[in-house]
Formats: structure tokens, sequence, C-alpha cells
């Protein structure tokens, strides 16, 4: 392609201009200008609740706000730890997310293969029931599901918090379609060499998936520790709130009067995903895109 | 190596396969029907008591009259559906979730073109910048609506510094009827943005570049160019975006019951704000399985749209 496009140019001169790639002109500079001022209008508020978990009280209430705190202190960390049960949040949050998000990406992991692989009468059939669960968001079932495990005695314990997190649509469907793309020798391989299907799926086939698995199991983490409706209904005593949810009532009670221990509270639920995010955001950006192109 | 296995493999299977007897093959068959069985079981009866259950229990919900305490749940037919369709309430709440599903989806697309189409110049430090407008997308909702709030806040608030520098005064934001909505129509976008431009990117970057420069010795300047290739060619994720953000906004819970708790008064009241409001703040059971109905009707139709234009299949037309 490249190489045919010397002889074009004295015909259209304007096609090699654009081309050139590290010019700095009105356009460029525009473009960096541009993008200056979209990371700042998004980074904003994450640097100011960054830096406002470090401003004393006092400073908080000056009018103007300040933009780097004047006299840095780290009083708000601890004096938040102490309003609210921030370790039992913790330990919350963290069952929320690996228990019910294991066991639904295993979920995920066992029924895609026998979607993919194994045959059965009607298999389409159990696959569109399937797929309909893909149309029931979680948010539409909460009023049943509260009577459901209200009714079993299962409100505000853990397995009424974590049981209905067990159930996988969408990484069922998402690895199915990557486990029908893999060649199928592989598989009949494995098959004649005497492997059983629980082999073959732990041998063979989930080797050959990690980047669509580590895709699912970020999305899924992520999303497991910033759920908010559920766990939110589900339990009732202070000791049972994950940390988003421990967050929004440690801020009904505290807001306007000690902005700076709100702000740290907020900071000890961003933090983890914030880390977590800045280290693998490639997977997790990558992976979103390239689900959206292929459909 | 892999190669090898994988045609050797191939005719060894295709070798094994027919060679059994027709008996050891059906006894084998069954076999792999329990194994299927066995692994889609726990999934699909998990679903059915927590996805398909539901689907029939608000429907039937929403033929009782329930305060989700007393022991009788009594049958009224079609009342509940007449009060809530005949209240004023309910089409205050109808016009306040057309208009965050309108102002959010319609802002996030359009800034995220915008942010798509720079992130795709070849400039220095796109990743990075890419990096910082993805990142409020994984924050949690909750965490990052009460950051908000602090941000609105009429007498502290960095915003309020902000629009004093260009002269105008700051509105009262969350506490003001006709400010709550625009509020949390931007803590949402925010929020959203960067998801939107990522997948345009994606869309972009999946746009041959035959066509840009086929295109280009056509004597096709720049504007032509986005007219006539980046516009049809982004047709499909468009519409993908448009569909999972819509369904998105009609799922928005968190910063609606962090930030404003649906007020004031019912300022940011939305269908599913409603249903969380009529079932676990005034446990009226009845009236929110009326809203969970609709709300999942109003869902269904989008995603059969869906379905059935991705059947059709946009290409470059």
């Amino acid at each position: 392609m490249r190489v045919a496009q010397p002889l074009r140019t004295d015909v259209l001169p304007s096609a090699l201009r654009w081309q050139r790639p590290n010019q700095l002109n009105g356009w460029r500079l525009l473009g960096y200008v541009t993008m200056a001022i979209a990371v700042v209008l998004v980074g904003l508020p994450m640097y100011w609740m960054l830096i406002a978990a470090f401003k004393t009280n006092q400073e908080i209430f000056t009018s103007p706000p300040t933009w780097i705190p004047l006299a840095p202190t780290l009083e708000n960390f601890p004096a938040a730890w102490k309003q609210a049960p921030f370790g039992n949040f913790y330990v919350n949050s963290l069952l929320y997310t690996l228990v019910s998000g294991s066991a639904k990406i295993l979920q995920a992991v066992f029924s895609a293969y026998a979607f993919a692989f194994l045959s059965f009468p009607r298999k389409n059939l159990v696959f569109v029931l399937l797929l309909m669960a893909l149309m029931i968001p979680d948010e539409f079932t909460v009023l049943p599901n509260f009577l459901t495990l209200a009714l079993v005695g299962w409100t505000n314990t853990y397995q009424g918090l974590l049981l209905p997190g067990f159930v996988s649509a969408f990484g069922t469907f998402l690895l199915r379609q990557h486990f029908l793309s893999l060649p199928r020798e592989v598989l009949d391989a494995a098959r004649v060499d005497g492997a059983g299907h629980l082999r073959t799926l732990f041998n063979v086939v989930l080797p050959m998936s990690r980047p669509v698995l580590a895709t699912l199991v970020l999305l899924t983490a992520v999303s497991r520790w910033n759920d908010y409706l559920w766990p939110l209904i589900i339990t009732n005593s202070t000791e049972m709130r994950t940390l988003s949810v421990g967050i929004a009532l440690l801020f009904q009670k505290e807001s306007g009067t000690v902005w700076g221990l709100v702000m740290a509270g907020t900071l000890y639920v961003v933090l983890p995903v914030l880390v977590l995010f800045l280290i693998v955001q490639r997977h997790i950006v990558e992976g979103i895109a390239a689900g959206a192109v292929k459909g | 190596m892999l190669g090898g296995a994988v045609v050797s493999a191939a005719t060894l299977a295709e070798a094994a396969v027919p060679a059994g007897p027709p008996r050891a093959r059906s006894r084998r068959e069954f076999g792999e029907w329990l194994t299927f069985a066995a692994f889609v079981a726990p999934n699909l009866l998990l679903l059915t008591v927590f996805s398909y259950w539901p689907l029939l229990q608000n429907l039937a919900l929403s033929f009782t009259d329930w305060d989700m305490i007393s022991p009788v749940k009594r049958f009224v037919g079609l009342d509940n559906w007449v009060t809530v369709v005949t209240s004023s309430r309910f089409w205050q709440i109808a016009l306040n979730t057309a208009t965050f599903t309108v102002g959010s989806v319609g802002c996030t697309l359009v800034l995220g073109l915008l942010l798509a189409l720079l992130l795709n110049q070849q400039l220095r430090f796109r990743n990075a910048a890419r990096t910082v407008l993805f990142t409020p997308t994984v924050l949690s909702g909750a965490a990052v609506a009460i950051v908000w709030y602090f941000i609105f806040d009429p007498n502290w608030g960095m915003l309020k510094t902000a629009l004093g520098w260009v002269g105008i005064p700051s509105p009262r934001w969350v506490v003001d009827v006709h400010w709550a909505m625009p509020a949390v129509i931007i803590v949402y976008v925010w929020k959203t943005v960067g998801y939107a431009a990522v997948i345009f990117l994606a869309g972009l970057q999946a746009i041959p570049r035959e066509l840009y420069e086929a295109a280009r010795v056509d004597g096709a300047n720049a504007w032509d160019r986005f007219r006539w290739v980046t516009i049809p060619g982004l047709a499909p994720i468009t519409f993908f975006l448009m569909v999972t953000t819509i369904l998105l906004s009609f799922q928005a819970f968190d910063i609606i019951n962090v930030m404003t708790a649906g007020g004031p008064v019912i300022a940011t009241t939305t269908l599913l704000y409603e249903y969380y409001n009529q079932a676990f703040v005034a446990f009226h059971a009845g009236n929110a399985a009326v809203y969970a109905v609709m709300l999942f009707a109003l869902m269904l139709i989008l995603t059969v749209v869906q379905l059935r234009y991705v059947e059709r299949r946009v290409t470059y037309g």
C-alpha cells in the first residue's frame, strides 16, 4: 500500500503533507490542548478526592479552596477507620468479590465448556434459555430475591449476600464464544490421548483461553467490588455492610461536618480497585474494546 | 510442534471415531449427556431461582396488594397498574427517566466520539490519556457520588470556585429541583464517557485503512473522509454503544441513591429508583412490581430491537 504512494503524490500533493507524522502544526497543537483539557476535566474530581483526604477540616472549609494541601495531615485515615467498622467492610467486600466472583467464573467455565463441546438433546434450546437470563438485569430481581431469601431466613447473612451472585449468564456466553473459536483438532487430540472432560477443560481449553479469562476475571472482580444495590438491600446491620454501602452510610451520617474524614473513607473504597486497574488496565480496556468490535 | 500434533491428532480422531461399535458409541453419548447436565445444572438451577422465578414473581406481585409483612397477599387484579399509571407521580418519573437517559446517553456518545477521534490521532501520551479517561468507569459509583457531592457543594465546593472564575454564580445543585438532575447526569457522564471513548476508538481502528487511502486518491478532503468513511464505518458500533448505554442508564442506581436519594421531592427519581422506593422504603410490593415489569418490558424491547438490527448488519453504504 505504502509503496504505491510516491507515484501518486505528484497527482495529489496534499496526500503527502497529511502523512507526515511528527510535525507540529496548528492541528496537532490543538489536539494536545484538547487532550490536556479532557484529562484535567476527568482527572480533577479524582485529584480532589485524593487531596481532600489529606486536608485538615479547617482547611476544607476555607474559601477559595486550596489546590494543594497547605498543612498535609494523615489524621483523617485513622479517624475514618474509627468512625465505621472498615475492617468488617473490607472482609465483606472481599468475600463478596472473591467467593461470589470465583463461583460465578467457575460456573461460566463449566457451562461454557458444556455448551461448546458436549452434546445434549435440544442443546440449543437450553442455550436460548440461558441467553434469556442475559436480559434480566440484577437490579430487576432485587425485590423477588429479597423475598425468596427472607422466606428461608437468609436476610443479613453471608449466604443471602453471596448466593445470588453465583449465577453466570454473561460469562458463560463470553467464554462459549471463545471456546468455539479454538481449533477442534487440539481438543480431539486430548480426547485421543485419553483425557477426560475435566482434564481437557483445565489442561487444554483454559490455558488456550488466558486473555479472555483474564478479561472476564477482571471485569467480574471490579463489578463485584463496586456492586451496591443488592448488598444495600440484603444486609441491615453495620457489620454486614460492604465497602460501597458502608461508605454511603458513613457519608449520610457525617456529610457537611467532616469532609476530610469522608474522603479518606472513599479512598479506602476505591484504592484497591484503582491500584489493580493501573496495573492491569491494558487487559481491561482492550478486552472491553475487543468484545464490542467482535459483537 | 503443535502443528504436527494437530495434524496427526486429526487423522487419528477421524480414524478412531467411526471404529467403535454402535452400542459403545451410544453409551458414550449418554455419558456425555450426563457430563453436560452436571456441568450446566448448578448454573441453570440458580438462574431459575434468582433470575427466571423473579420474572414471574414480579409479574404476580404486580396484581397483589401486599405490605411485605402481613402473611396475606390480596389479589387486586389491575388495581396497582391503574393506580400507578393514572398518578401524576408516575408521569413525572417517566419524564425523569427519559430526561436522564436522553441527557446522559446523548452526552456520553457525543463526548465519547470526540475523545475517541482525538485519541486516534498520532499524539504522544495518548495511552496515558486513555488510562485517565477510562479510570472513572472502574470506580465505585457510591464513592464517586460522595466525591461529586463535595465538588457540587454550593459553599465550599470546587465547582463553585471554577464557575466563579468565569463569573457564573453556582447553582445549589443537588438541593435544587431544577439542578439536581443535571448534577446527576454530569456525574454519570463523567463516569461512563471513558467507556464510550474506548469502544469508539476500537471501532475507529477497525475501519480498514485502505478505505481512507482510496478516498484520498479519489480527492476526498479531511471532512469528506470523515463524512463518507468514518461515519458509515462507525455505524454498527455506534448502534451497539447506544443500546448498551441506554440499557445501563435504566440501571443507574448507586449515584442517584447516594447523591440525591431520588430528590429533592422526586426530581431525580427514575423508574428503577421508584421500584426501590416502593419496595424498600414504602413497602408496597405491588406498586414496586408494576415498575419492575414496566422497566423489564422496556429493556426487552430494546434488546430485541438490537438483536434484529445486528442480524441485518450495517455495512459500508
